[in-house]
């Protein structure tokens, strides 16, 4: 066992009310300049949809992340560092420009300073490429809140694999968001592709950078991540990526994504694990077993083993602290809430989420049962409005049972403090029906409902 | 943050890192490496990762905020570094909400987060500006007239071509740039000049929300309200007044803070989609459901709400009204009549006019229609009472009529301190009159019903339908009265009948074909009639279960219609009937514009000047937007077609707009400009004939000589001559009729397709002038710091500092806090605050008017005010005379026209008077909602504070001649930011309801917050009899708390919450009774709109598609702000778009982002269509306030540039909105006046060449 420890994100999009201040705040406070226009290291996609880069999530076409060899060996999905360094002039396997989108912007000052005319004045697009006229055909976030654009939602690479028909119908809408940063993997594609050695993680915390010193602008790392978290830079012709905000991390303020989050559905944490099961998790054969896989090599910061082996292994008494007060190892491993998104990618992504619950009790209503009883809200969660499937497509390889099992004890713990709301006892039989108890159901609903400042991060 | 700090890096262990580098090769830079190679493991550290560190460094971080109508009032961090905002993120120091809630942290959202962008921003307003023919034409002049700018302005507005050259300028370009000291000489000269010339309520301000900014709302409010000019309402212009809670509770609007939704334990959210319009807040609900409470959304489309529904409700759009009586239905059923739930009932006895008495009047063809109150003064014992007409009767257990404490009979009066609260001693009221002995036997009652589709010819049909229905009500005689009780006739209207009544009733909840039921709303609203009832059962139970914690979250989907007060009354309801108003957790939460000025009393003191002069004047902007822009000669739309068929035909051959004029002659409405002639001219006029001004009024109206002005728009006499617009956007965002506004008020290209009203549909009572006016206004001047359409369309631009550049107060209704803004940099190139600008002005004004000017008196004519006596002029709020021509009839000024008060106008000295606090707020009082303050104390501590002018006409008077000493002053002068008014208030209401209530603010007695205190962290108010629900103790705001709590009445007739309206215009409406009223058939009113095509497919060409026109709120911007704003336009579609369904995109042959235009008798709006099933068919969005200064191209349809999304809307006055002089149906300042509402329009849309050109 070698304890390394990682600072990762839990994601609780059941609260997530898509508004993306977290990309502004982002954008604001580290890709505003020139050369990173079309940049958003937080961006936030309405599913389904088709994200930013569009279909980034098509591996078959990127090729991004791991694959397994036919000896069961893991290797990068579009070729090792060798075959990298031998396309290295011509790499096809990257977005263009036009995937993520032409960033643009308006004549502004001819509003104030158009010479009097036969009409209004008016901003028009420009090209902030070319600086030509543009009509503006795509941007970051173009099917935003559209539960998919008639046009492109079949595209959406998540519906492609799915073997259910979904409608385009007002009563069968469905739409949640899901908030993106790079994922600072433990097992990073990026890292490993990049042939110039800029590409690392940080030891102490795990972050994964790119040093721009040594960058050579390859952009071999944008084709291995298979989340497209990793930029170019066309003015600097550097990669850059999401930082995890280290500059505020290492002064104790949470990254300004976690801090502005509106819906307060960011968790922020060390959590630890043993960096030497890494490249087995990741191995692990069958794809829908590699969420559990991932989740078995991060430690209980409680275990004396664990805290003897962090000593061991260097990690400062103040880090195993923090590692048992972060609220990630709670909502991953104690209260088994929050999933991987794309395991199948195999980089053991460290930003996990906690898929939406909603709607239910219409379902239930329709059904014949009282709505109105809390005792019967989780009873319908294989009909949900969002089909599982879709979510399964997101966070387990597409195997329903964990994202089911993850709702229903969300739909317990509401059902449960219904009563408790109405002045009434804790209904035992409630929790214990989803493998939790009583108090684990009130202090999950303490950290997920109350959610205080100093328990998020 | 839990992590420890600072990280220390770690030092190798060594080993593994030594084997790895071996095995690596050259290409990897020292690390530590994974065994497998695939990984590589660097120390952080701060010579390595430099760059983000620097990006991340700054010099500074001020607390400021967004001065922006969207409720939101959050606390931000601004970053400064080397003098240059970078950006912002949330401040997280709010004060906790306690330990078992979550907490108010962050608050903000994408809009505000963006904002630093506009600072340096391309269209950033830097230098003033001034329309360059209009400046060259100016200074022209002033060299002709020897230089004097009065006369220059004079000369540069009367000449007919100058006018005709810089009107028809207007919104194409042509600025150019003018130093300060010209700009500023050209407004105060236009100000002076049009006192002077045509009067001071000639001149006119519009600036919306106060608590958005209050000393930058607050001082040009000053400037104007000083001088005589009119402020603009915005509240109830913008839609965003709710009706129904004056109507329904007396009172503007009182409502949760957001953090309250968390104490709810059922949630409706009807047309309100929190997760945008109410981004900081939505979280408590999200948390909400976590608690068990259930999520209900009502929405016509998959709204954003919608994703955290349980249940989803998808009525056709305007159409709620009818779901929620299908609820109501329901709830009185089951919780009222077959089973009696004690709470409802008890709550019901206390907190509503259920139990009161309305007299039944016998109609001709037989049968009943309910009347009026039964008040004292209908029963001889007790006629000789004080107020006797304002004393509303109930019945006690015993059969007894009684006249019970707490009506409006006993707010007013010596005899009856005391005696005005709801301590009902040991009457038990009866909810029915069959609830007691000795009831006579039940008839039957002809009630009005508006859900059919009328026969006849368009001329004659009635809006929406006309019916009636029978349904009968047990009865019992008082004093020779027949009466009922208003739940007799609730249970009537709702269709739930009880043995042994005659009438029509429902046969059940499945039949379809009688009012009330689920099945019929079913027909109407298309939601299933088990859900309806279902959600009814589930509110209505939870509220019982959970002692009155179900709550309504109403939005501007179900606020913005013609009949919105109609909906809203069906919603408010469900929270009277079932107890839920006034408790933590339930009852009704409208956030629909930011109405919630915390510190209400220091602000009305500051913005109105009333420490100076008293009365200001104040206008229902509806109707001066209405007769400025002369939408009224397109309208035309007959008052009868709206009135009930029922009604006495007290509008039959009258238009709307006669109805607003008679509003205006009897005073119940204000109305600005108020006569024919310059009030200056008229007080000298009457000093000079040695009569009192008032009476001189009267003798000139009843001699026909003086006419309101409101009955001759168009006579250049009676125009609107200076408009000054500061933190608004009126011609980009919320100017219903824009082209109209083009059109005739400024006089340039618009793009107004309709014809003027033909001889058959004109006002009786307004005079036609063939000609209509093309440039009313002599000048537009706005401040702002962006372009808009109202900078594009106006004469001068004065440069503005923004919300990271000033000093300010902001407060809302979602939270409880009062917090600052701070410069993080000062003003930079040319810009002012605004509070610099009005002084700037304001000094000039008064050097002007030394020579032209001077001291005179000014007549100024105030409505019927509510929370005053005035409420009693208009008895039963039964007319005798109505309709009659104001000369014919008996005028007693406060009673039966407008109160005519004549005040003193130093004009020279309101520069200085601007710039301190006068003796008024001592020596007459503060007053506000009828509770009186004396802020003596107050007064000196502030001259200490402040310091004293030390000469001039002011001397030693506290000064207010910097931003920060009106924040001190408005903060010193309320009752939420001062404990010693707060308990003063108190006791003074205590001396009225006779109930104990300053032990609310006793303990927070000594607290005063002062501006160093909000400059630090956002502070809570103190329980202050400004409002209605309590903070004490560290609980949850929520109206009305103290009214259920310590038995205060409502400001209402009866004291409590109305289910009925007796007042003449209310029954002729039909709308004595909450009742479904379905959006207005435009094609039905006015033969120029198209029938929609999902009612009548052929009603267009096949190209074409007539739909419902919504413009709900977008996620992209706060009105027009920020929709301009890059960061927002490159997360959206990046300009204008209109959001339809898949049948109605396929029906004109539209795909997704390709351009359309929407084009109907008002106008054309261009725009790229976002084509999704979200979205229902028949109804296409565009989102509210899309300007049209980015990416609008020039439209197919007019040839000019495609319009904004109030383009295709046009002002529709609703009569019942004007309703004034009685009880709660008075006048207040943005609490009552007909709304802007805009939702019941009709569109064409087609596809338009995909060739778009922009010039």
């Amino acid at each position: 066992m070698k304890v390394m420890a990682q600072m990762s994100m839990v994601m609780n999009l059941d609260k997530c009310i898509g508004c993306h201040t977290c990309s502004v705040t982002c954008k604001q406070a580290w890709t505003n300049r020139t050369g990173m226009e079309y940049v958003w290291f937080n961006n936030v996609e309405t599913r389904p949809g088709l994200g930013y880069p569009r279909t980034y999530e098509d591996q078959d076409r990127w090729q991004g992340g791991w694959k397994l060899t036919k000896r069961g060996r893991l290797t990068l999905k579009a070729g090792g560092r060798w075959r990298k360094l031998a396309t290295i002039f011509s790499n096809p396997l990257m977005p263009n420009i036009h995937d993520y989108y032409e960033p643009w912007t308006y004549e502004y000052d001819m509003l104030l300073n158009a010479p009097q005319g036969k009409h209004t004045p008016v901003a028009r697009p420009k090209s902030l490429l070319t600086g030509d006229d543009m009509k503006i055909e795509w941007s970051a976030n173009w099917d935003d809140d559209l539960g998919g654009s008639v046009e492109t939602m079949q595209q959406d690479p998540v519906l492609q694999h799915m073997s259910e028909h979904v409608a385009t119908e007002l009563e069968k809408t469905f739409m949640f968001y899901l908030p993106r940063i790079c994922e600072h993997c433990l097992n990073p594609a990026c890292v490993a592709s990049c042939p110039s050695g800029a590409m690392y993680k940080r030891s102490e915390d795990g972050i994964v950078l790119v040093d721009q010193d040594k960058c050579r602008g390859w952009r071999m790392c944008v084709t291995g991540c298979p989340y497209k978290k990793v930029y170019f830079n066309h003015k600097t012709g550097k990669a850059e990526k999401c930082t995890l905000c280290y500059p505020r991390l290492e002064v104790g303020l949470p990254t300004v994504c976690s801090e502005t989050c509106v819906g307060r559905l960011r968790y922020l944490g060390l959590v630890l694990y043993d960096a030497d099961r890494v490249g087995e998790a990741a191995s692990t054969t069958d794809e829908q077993d590699l969420f559990a896989a991932q989740r078995s090599i991060l430690l209980d910061p409680h275990d004396p083993a664990v805290i003897e082996g962090a000593r061991r292994d260097g990690i400062p008494e103040d880090w195993i602290q923090a590692a048992q007060a972060s609220p990630i190892w709670r909502l991953i491993s104690e209260f088994e809430v929050a999933l991987p998104l794309h395991p199948e990618y195999r980089t053991l992504p460290m930003v996990w989420y906690i898929p939406p619950l909603s709607p239910v009790v219409d379902v239930v209503a329709s059904s014949g049962n009282d709505g109105e009883d809390g005792r019967t809200l989780f009873a319908a969660i294989s009909q949900l409005r969002i089909p599982l499937e879709y979510l399964a497509g997101l966070f387990t390889a597409g195997d329903t049972g964990p994202v089911e099992k993850v709702l229903r004890r969300l739909a317990a713990m509401r059902s449960a403090m219904r009563e408790v709301n109405l002045g009434r006892d804790l209904p035992e039989e409630i929790p214990a029906a989803v493998g939790m108890t009583g108090q684990q159901v009130r202090e999950m609903y303490r950290l997920l409902a109350i959610a205080k400042y100093e328990e998020r991060y | 943050m839990a992590a420890p700090t600072p990280t220390p890096v770690r030092q190798d262990t060594g080993q593994s890192a030594q084997d790895a580098l071996l095995r690596l090769g050259r290409h990897l830079r020292p690390g530590e490496v994974s065994d497998d190679l695939r990984q590589l493991f660097l120390k952080g550290g701060r010579q390595g990762d430099a760059f983000y560190r620097d990006r991340w460094s700054h010099d500074k971080v001020v607390r400021s905020t967004h001065g922006v109508n969207c409720t939101g009032s959050c606390s931000w961090k601004v970053y400064v570094k080397d003098g240059i905002i970078t950006w912002e993120t949330q401040q997280t120091d709010y004060p906790s909400v306690g330990p078992d809630s979550p907490e108010y942290e962050p608050r903000g959202c994408p809009r505000g987060a963006a904002f630093s962008w506009y600072t340096y921003s391309p269209t950033r307003v830097r230098y003033p500006y001034v329309r360059g023919v209009l400046l060259e034409a100016y200074r022209a002049a002033k060299a002709r007239v020897g230089g004097d700018p009065v006369a220059a302005w004079a000369e540069v507005t009367t000449n007919p071509e100058t006018r005709r050259a810089y009107h028809s300028a207007r919104g194409k370009g042509g600025l150019v740039r003018a130093t300060w000291d010209e700009a500023a000489e050209i407004v105060a000269a236009a100000h002076v000049h049009t006192v002077k010339e045509y009067g001071p309520d000639r001149v006119a301000g519009f600036s919306p929300i106060p608590a958005m900014s209050m000393v930058s709302h607050g001082v040009g409010a000053r400037f104007v309200q000083m001088m005589g000019g009119t402020m603009l309402s915005f509240y109830d212009w913008y839609a965003d007044l709710p009706v129904a809670s004056p109507q329904v509770f007396g009172d503007q609007t009182d409502v949760p803070e957001s953090a309250d939704w968390w104490n709810s334990s059922y949630l409706m959210l009807w047309g309100s989609n929190i997760p945008v319009t109410r981004t900081p807040d939505a979280h408590f609900m999200a948390e909400a459901r976590y608690k068990g409470t259930k999520v209900v959304v009502v929405s016509p489309d998959y709204s954003d709400a919608t994703k955290f529904a349980d249940t989803w409700l998808a009525p056709h759009p305007g159409t709620d009204g009818a779901l929620a009586i299908a609820m109501g239905h329901v709830i009185l059923r089951e919780f009222l009549v077959d089973r009696t739930t004690d709470r409802f009932v008890e709550y019901m006895r206390r907190f509503a006019d259920a139990p009161f008495l309305v007299k039944l009047e016998e109609t001709d063809g037989g049968g009943y229609t309910p009347g009026k109150f039964l008040t004292a003064s209908d029963l001889p014992a007790q006629a000789g009472v004080p107020n006797a007409h304002f004393k509303t009767v109930l019945l006690d257990a015993d059969g007894s009529a009684v006249v019970p404490n707490g009506t409006l009979g006993h707010r007013y009066g010596e005899s009856d301190a005391g005696a005005w609260n709801l301590d009902l001693g040991d009457v038990v009221p009866a909810l029915s009159v069959a609830d007691v002995p000795g009831t006579a036997p039940g008839v039957a009652v002809h009630l009005p019903r508006f859900d059919v589709v009328p026969s006849g010819s368009d001329d004659q049909a009635h809006v929406g339908g006309a019916g009636t229905m029978t349904r009968g009500v047990p009865t019992r005689t008082v004093d020779g009265h027949l009466v009922t009780t208003v739940f007799d006739l609730l249970l009537a209207q709702y269709g739930v009948e009880r043995p042994g009544l005659p009438g029509d009733w429902p046969t059940g909840y499945d039949d379809a074909e009688t009012p009330g039921t689920p099945a019929w709303q079913e027909q109407i609203t298309g939601v299933p009639a088990a859900a309806a009832a279902q959600i009814g059962r589930e509110f209505a139970r939870n509220a019982e279960e959970s002692g009155g914690r179900s709550m309504i979250i109403l939005g501007a989907g179900t606020n913005h219609w013609f009949h919105s007060d109609t909906i809203y009354r069906t919603f408010l309801a469900l929270t009277t009937m079932t107890g839920c108003q006034g408790v933590n957790g339930g009852g009704w939460a409208h956030y629909v514009g930011q109405e919630k000025c915390r510190p209400q009393t220091g602000w009305a003191q500051y913005a109105g000047g009333l420490d100076w002069v008293r009365p200001p004047r104040q206008m229902i902007g509806t109707a001066y937007w209405y007769l400025a822009t002369d939408q009224w000669r397109y309208d035309g739309l007959p008052a009868s077609t709206l009135a009930s068929p029922l009604g006495k035909g007290l509008f039959e051959g009258r238009t709307t707009a006669d109805t607003l004029v008679e509003s205006a002659q009897r005073g119940w409405m204000p109305s600005y400009p108020t006569f024919d002639r310059n009030p200056l001219d008229i007080v000298d006029e009457a000093r000079a004939a040695g009569v009192e001004p008032a009476a001189y009024v009267i003798d000139q109206l009843k001699s026909g000589d003086l006419r309101f002005a409101a009955q001759d728009p168009d006579d250049p006499a009676n125009f609107p001559r200076v408009l000054s617009v500061w933190r608004a956007n009126i011609l980009g965002s919320s100017g219903k009729g824009n082209e109209y506004f083009l059109k005739h008020l400024l006089g340039t290209d618009a793009a107004v397709l309709a014809e003027e009203s033909g001889p058959g549909r004109r006002p009786q009572s307004i005079t036609w002038r063939d000609e209509a006016p093309r440039g009313k206004l002599d000048l537009l001047v706005t401040m702002d710091f962006r372009m808009t359409s109202t900078t594009l369309f106006s004469d001068v631009v004065l440069p503005a500092a923004t919300w990271y550049e000033k000093h300010d107060l902001s407060s809302t209704d979602m939270h409880p806090f009062v917090h600052s803004f701070n410069p993080a940099i000062t003003p930079p190139w040319q810009t002012r605050t605004d509070f610099d600008t009005f002084h700037t002005i304001a000094r000039r004004f008064s050097e002007l008017a030394g020579t032209h000017l001077g001291v005179r008196e000014d007549l100024v004519a105030a409505p019927l005010a509510h929370d005053t006596p005035d409420e009693l002029a208009v008895p039963h709020g039964t007319l005798t005379d109505s309709g009659a021509p104001v000369g014919e009839r008996e005028l007693v000024p406060g009673i039966t026209m407008p109160k005519l008060i004549v005040v003193e106008r130093d004009y020279p000295a309101l520069a200085a008077r601007m710039a301190s606090l006068g003796p008024l707020a001592v020596d007459v009082g503060m007053i506000t909602k009828g509770v009186k303050f004396t802020p003596d104390d107050e007064v000196r501590r502030l001259g200490e504070k402040n310091g004293l002018v030390p000469s001039g006409p002011t001397a030693g008077r506290p000064r207010l001649d910097r931003d920060v000493h009106a924040c001190e002053m408005i903060l010193a002068f309320s009752g939420t930011t001062n404990g010693r008014l707060a308990v003063q208030g108190f006791e003074d209401l205590e001396k009225r309801t006779g109930t104990r209530l300053a032990d609310l603010a006793a303990d927070e007695g000594g607290k005063r917050i002062v501006f160093a205190d909000v400059q630090a962290r956002p502070v809570p108010v103190i329980t202050s009899p400004e409002w209605s629900g309590s903070e004490h103790g560290g609980r949850r705001y929520t109206a009305f708390a103290i009214n259920v709590e310590r038995l205060k009445p409502w400001h209402t007739l009866t004291g409590r919450q109305h289910f009925y309206l007796d007042h003449d215009w209310m029954l002729e409406l039909g709308e004595g009774l909450p009742v479904f009223r379905p959006p207005l058939d435009m094609h039905r009113l006015f033969g120029d709109s198209p029938k929609l095509s999902k009612d009548d497919p052929s009603s267009v060409p096949e190209t074409q598609v007539a739909v419902r026109y919504l413009t709900p709120h977008s996620k992209w911007s706060i009105h027009s702000e920020y929709q301009d704003n890059l960061f927002m336009l490159s997360l959206s579609r990046g300009g204008p778009n209109i959001w339809m369904s898949p049948d109605d995109a396929a029906r004109i042959g539209v795909r997704d982002n390709e351009w359309i235009e929407a084009v109907n008798r008002n106008g054309v709006v261009v725009a790229r269509a976002v084509v999704s099933h979200r979205m229902p068919t028949g109804t296409v969005y565009m989102h509210h306030a899309t300007d049209r200064t980015v990416d609008v191209p020039i439209a197919e349809t007019s040839g000019l540039r495609g319009g904004i999304h109030n383009s295709l809307t046009r002002i529709l006055l609703k009569p019942t909105h004007l309703a004034g002089g009685y009880g709660q149906l008075s006048y207040a300042f943005n609490y009552l006046g007909p709304t802007g509402n805009q939702r019941d329009e009709v569109t064409v849309i087609r596809r338009r060449s995909q060739e778009v050109r922009y010039q």
